[in-house]
């Protein structure tokens, strides 16, 4: 437990130190965001339509742009290799770094999505449940991704090919989160969307702690 | 199993199942196609559009019976670590993603006259274009490293992970369409299957399954003997380089 701790704590540390790779997958975040008006016109009706969807689908994207820095740095200065010797289970190893991916990366899209909400006209009601949503889904969206990105380090083009293996992995907890929000906003209970989008997190937890370490495995091999 | 680990076992097996495999197909496409073409009967609503069925449908089993089979050979390979699977895998990968790209076709070209449009955001059409989706990043995955073992466990393990997911997009999927668009387009079934229409489309299957095992031991042969190929020029140069150095050191 320790380690796990210890690892999180280190990634932490590195993240804190570089502040603007945070800050750039949320700058990323409202950009992308607000293109959208501009795309399809400033109509409050209709963005208040779409605003669940887009900030669902921006907030994967974004969380795609930041999935590269989950192994691959520490693939390429060798500290990986240290990691997967360390007296921890891979698969705990897996669970820590999707912690700080999601504390460093996750946890700031959630904290912004209020602001993205008021500029789309989101009706307030649903407020309550984007947040929920996205801090149900964004820990499933990390944890998928961190097999995605095991998966193709030392891979030519990995970069390209990442959002090849994840994007179709994160359909599902796109569907059910925008799903949640858009109840809350036609005045319908979201509780069963959330409900099923926890079951979704608590199925990623073992699914991916296992397919991540054998993804880890191979790549140190 | 495990006897055919050894590849030289696999490809006497394989140069015996090949041609009846080939015949089998042959025979069942050309049954087939009459079948399916002149004596099944024309759908009361649909008319002779609904002959799209047979290739259409089959096509949609094949996509979804080679995932499972990629998937086996994924567990396989991780598993026992067994040879052969990682060449079935490989070679399996793309003759899939041919027939799910087939069934998406053809089910655009069924769709037109039928609903109007060639593509409808439909739970079935989504979760089957998702399915495409993953053969394509499986065969990506597998070519996208210079070591083409590690290309063929990296690609495996995603297989696995496609395998868990491929049912919870397919409900998802699911539940989406049914909360946006209730029972517009569910009339894919259509009337209820007859034994005119059953019988051509199982002769169909099986002319699909002949096909795809003559040309999967087709593409494993071919990958078994480039592999043999490599070895063997390796080998060469480096007996080469032998002599060169002794020439120099005598």
């Amino acid at each position: 437990m320790s380690a796990v701790v210890a690892l999180i704590g280190r990634d932490l540390r590195l993240a804190l130190r570089t502040p603007g790779d945070s800050a750039t997958v949320v700058a990323f975040f409202v950009i992308a965001v607000a293109l959208f008006p501009f795309g399809v016109g400033p109509e409050p009706q209709l963005l208040a339509r779409i605003a669940s969807g887009v900030i669902w689908v921006t907030a994967l994207l974004a969380c795609l742009l930041s999935l590269d820095r989950l192994f691959a740095l520490d693939f390429e200065d060798g500290s990986l290799d240290l990691i997967l010797l360390a007296a921890c289970p891979v698969e705990l190893t897996v669970l820590a770094k999707c912690a700080a991916h999601w504390l460093i990366a996750g946890l700031p899209l959630v904290i912004t999505s209020p602001l993205l909400a008021l500029v789309l006209n989101l009706p307030f009601d649903a407020w309550p449940t984007l947040l929920g949503a996205l801090a149900l889904g964004t820990p499933i969206l990390s944890l998928i991704g961190a097999v995605g990105a095991a998966l193709v380090l030392g891979a030519r083009r990995g970069g390209v090919l990442l959002p090849l293996l994840v994007l179709p992995l994160y359909i599902p907890t796109l569907i059910l989160g925008v799903a949640a929000v858009e109840a809350a906003a036609s005045g319908l209970s979201a509780t069963p969307h959330l409900l099923l989008l926890g079951a979704l997190l608590a199925f990623a937890v073992p699914v991916t702690a296992v397919a991540g370490a054998a993804a880890l495995r191979q790549a140190a091999e | 199993m495990q006897r055919f680990a050894n590849p030289g076992q696999f490809l006497r097996l394989a140069a015996v199942v090949q041609p009846w495999a080939a015949g089998v197909g042959a025979v069942a496409t050309a049954v087939g196609l009459y079948f399916a073409l002149f004596l099944s009967p024309a759908d009361y609503q649909q008319g002779d559009t609904v002959r799209i069925m047979y290739v259409h449908v089959p096509a949609a089993w094949m996509a979804l019976s080679i995932y499972l089979g990629l998937a086996v050979a994924a567990a396989l390979s991780l598993v026992w670590k067994h040879p052969l699977a990682d060449v079935a895998a490989r070679a399996m990968a793309p003759i899939g993603a041919a027939f799910t790209a087939l069934c998406l076709i053809t089910g655009s070209l069924w769709g037109q006259p039928m609903w109007g449009t060639w593509w409808v955001w439909d739970a079935r059409l989504t979760s089957v274009l998702v399915l495409f989706f993953l053969y394509l990043g499986h065969i990506a995955l597998a070519n996208a490293f210079d070591d083409a073992d590690r290309g063929a466990r990296a690609a495996a393990v995603l297989a696995l992970v496609g395998v868990v997911n491929l049912p919870i997009i397919k409900f998802s999927v699911d539940w989406w369409n049914t909360l946006h668009q209730p029972a517009s387009v569910m009339r894919l079934g259509g009337p209820t299957i007859h034994g005119a229409m059953l019988a051509p489309l199982l002769l169909m299957w099986a002319a699909y399954m002949g096909y795809f095992v003559v040309v999967l031991i087709t593409r494993m042969r071919t990958e078994l003997a480039e592999r043999r190929l490599r070895a063997l020029q390796l080998n060469a140069e480096q007996a080469t380089r032998m002599t060169a150095s002794a020439v120099e050191a005598g």
